[in-house]
């Protein structure tokens, strides 16, 4: 294949002598999406936190578009057009959908005001696009519904041309109905050739829209596969017992 | 109005005040004041609501006000600053010497050139910011809890003051410098006539100008009776303060040392009014920048958005760090320039100026309604708390409540005011 959008590779990260994440390559290409899937606890989440700037890694090197990256902070990562929709949505509950959507990133006048009317307008455009039922733009966060909560998150990744995605269970929170609009904002960033990592604990989700998936269990890589040569016993196997049905080398 | 058919919007029966889009709670604040100040009045015989009372109400909360401020922003980020009136000693002792020692005896500037006080007020300033910046690498960078690293600086600021005097009481300071003390630097009626017309055209045209940048945008706007109604009443209010402050006389044999001063004789039947005072002036000034900061900067919008969520914050990537030590600096600096008006106001400095201050600049941030929780607090909230304070202990000071009296009743109504606070955010359901 091509070069791949990112390549993260033997990546480490410790927290008070327990490696979190042991020596762990994962790739993913443009138009992609790779599933990541273990136990709680089996060091998905914090081997994407690496990714995204959350943490620093011990060790272990990321490339993108095949040059080397240096990642140390979130804003590194935005420079990147990395951008994560956290399983925690990590949005300021007292401030409004616009005011989180732009966090870090607001729009200013030509006078270096926060221009909180153009904000408010882009924020009810790219709504509609993504929940045309979303109208509570004047309302803190705190005030709107989780699936609602998880829209604002989704248009904050979605919205400053991200070209890495990063999923972290993004339909944890949500019905059956939104769940499917998830899926298929999913179908519709990959056609635009945006690679997501997708962290899920749903094997069926996983086989539905993932192309690749990596298994990981106690901070080590099981391996990847591709979902179509898999079953969802394979996968749970994987997950389970740690045991890699291809033997597909990490 | 605008094209409200894309967006149909649920046809309720708004309320009056509903129309008004007011903060209800800010209104509820403004009713307890008015409801205090009219009680005192009751009680006191008419000497409550007099022009004189309300102009030295006025300059009393202004040293408390202009500190209130920071703290809204400290309190905000779940921080809180217990040295902010140790700090205000410091300040005023350092700006004390510089004014009459250092300048006078080192660079040997006469006593009452021009220079004495504009050099003081910038190094009073530089320093409590310095020493605001210091607080908050050690809270942001270090992590020590800010409720320590201040506690800390109470004890300490307060005894660095005392040893920059060596205890004794500096003064009398510099006449320029005077002039932000209340009394000794009032506008006159002429030029707070016009200060209010121009603050009643701004606020006027404030109101008018949001409305104009949401219907550019085509987003629901108020009713045009109730923009005219808010336009009414802020002009209203601001044009009754300045009458109000013009309505105080400089008392008869102050006017006529004045005239004696320049070599005149007071004419006979003369008489004429304080006006506004430098320091409220610079009170408003402070408040106005401050609140435009709050909402209006991206510095603003990330000291919220770190109180609501800090790792939400860290991951939007913002300097959590760096806006800690941005805070306790931008505190530090309006503590040095709460110095200037306390110590003004004195015309000298004392060493227990600012004593308890910290206590009282949290209260009025918290009666102001900034939540100790985070993420929650307006600047004209924590200046209407400033007042309250201010009021209930004048008022009682007037009607003759004894001293220990007053500290009880103001530590009751600060309790009372969160208790309130806390019923209302669960009935509303605010954060």
């Amino acid at each position: 294949m091509t070069t791949p959008l990112v390549e993260m590779r033997n990546m480490s990260i410790s927290f008070g002598g327990i490696k979190a994440v042991d020596h762990v390559s994962v790739d993913l290409h443009p138009g992609e999406v790779v599933g990541l899937l273990g136990h709680n606890g089996a060091g998905k989440s914090t081997l994407i936190k690496m990714l995204s700037g959350a943490y620093a890694p011990d060790g272990g090197e990321i490339f993108i578009n095949g040059e080397k990256a240096t990642i140390t902070n979130p804003r590194d990562a935005r420079s990147y057009n990395i951008e994560t929709i956290y399983q925690t949505l990590a949005l300021a509950d007292n401030l409004d959908a616009a005011s989180n959507l732009f966090l870090g990133r607001e729009l200013v006048t030509s006078t270096g005001l926060v221009d909180d009317a153009a904000m408010e307008a882009e924020t009810r455009k790219i709504m509609k696009r993504l929940n045309p039922n979303f109208q509570k733009f004047n309302a803190p966060v705190s005030a709107l519904s989780g699936g609602q909560r998880q829209s604002v998150a989704i248009a904050r990744a979605v919205y400053f041309n991200a070209r890495i995605l990063i999923m972290d269970e993004p339909t944890a929170a949500l019905g059956p109905h939104e769940t499917q609009m998830v899926s298929e904002l999913i179908q519709q960033l990959k056609a635009e050739g945006i690679g997501i990592f997708l962290i899920d604990h749903d094997v069926h989700q996983v086989l539905n829209l993932c192309d690749r998936a990596s298994v990981m269990k106690n901070g080590q890589l099981v391996g990847t596969v591709n979902t179509a040569d898999v079953t969802d016993d394979d996968l749970l196997s994987m997950i389970i017992l740690g045991k890699n049905p291809n033997e597909v080398d990490a | 109005m605008t094209d409200t058919t894309s967006q149909p919007i649920p046809p309720q029966r708004k309320s009056f005040f509903q129309q008004l889009e007011l903060d209800t709670r800010l209104l509820g604040m403004v009713g307890a004041f008015i409801i205090l100040c009219l009680g005192f009045d009751f009680v006191t015989e008419g000497r409550f609501l007099t022009p004189r009372n309300i102009f030295n109400l006025t300059i009393q909360t202004v040293s408390v006000a202009i500190m209130a401020c920071g703290m809204v922003f400290i309190i905000v980020t779940r921080h809180i600053d217990l040295s902010v009136g140790a700090l205000l000693a410091t300040c005023s002792a350092i700006m004390a010497m510089v004014q009459t020692a250092f300048l006078p005896d080192v660079l040997g500037l006469d006593l009452g050139s021009p220079l004495i006080a504009p050099i003081a007020i910038v190094v009073g300033i530089a320093a409590g910011t310095a020493i605001g910046a210091f607080h908050g690498w050690l809270v942001g960078y270090l992590t020590i809890p800010a409720f320590i690293v201040t506690l800390g600086g109470l004890l300490i600021w307060r005894n660095v003051g005392w040893f920059l005097t060596r205890g004794q009481t500096i003064g009398p300071l510099d006449s320029n410098f005077q002039v932000f003390g209340g009394t000794n630097g009032t506008l006159g009626p002429t030029v707070s006539w016009v200060l209010g017309a121009i603050f009643a055209a701004a606020a006027v045209f404030g109101i008018w100008n949001a409305r104009r940048a949401k219907s550019a945008h085509g987003f629901p706007v108020k009713p045009v009776w109730a923009e005219m109604v808010l336009s009414v009443v802020s002009a209203g209010a601001i044009l009754g303060f300045i009458a109000t402050l013009n309505a105080y006389q400089v008392p008869q044999g102050r006017l006529r040392r004045i005239f004696e001063a320049r070599g005149e004789t007071l004419p006979e039947g003369y008489s004429i009014g304080y006006g506004l005072p430098v320091s409220v002036l610079l009170l408003i000034v402070i408040a106005v920048l401050m609140t435009v900061v709050a909402r209006r900067t991206r510095f603003g919008r990330y000291i919220f958005a770190t109180g609501g969520n800090p790792d939400a914050a860290e991951l939007s990537g913002i300097n959590t760090r760096m806006l800690t030590v941005k805070i306790f600096a931008l505190m530090g600096a309006l503590c040095a320039i709460s110095a200037i008006v306390a110590s003004a106001r004195l015309t000298n400095h004392t060493n227990d100026i600012g004593t308890l201050d910290e206590l009282r600049v949290i209260a009025a941030a918290v009666i102001g309604g900034t939540a100790l929780a985070g993420g929650v607090g307006t600047i004209h909230g924590a200046i209407l708390g400033a007042l309250i304070m201010q009021s209930l202990q004048s008022g009682m000071a007037m009607v003759g409540v004894d001293a220990p009296y007053q500290n009880i009743v103001v530590g009751a109504v600060l309790v009372l005011a969160v208790l309130i606070d806390i019923q209302y955010r669960k009935r509303t359901g605010d954060a």
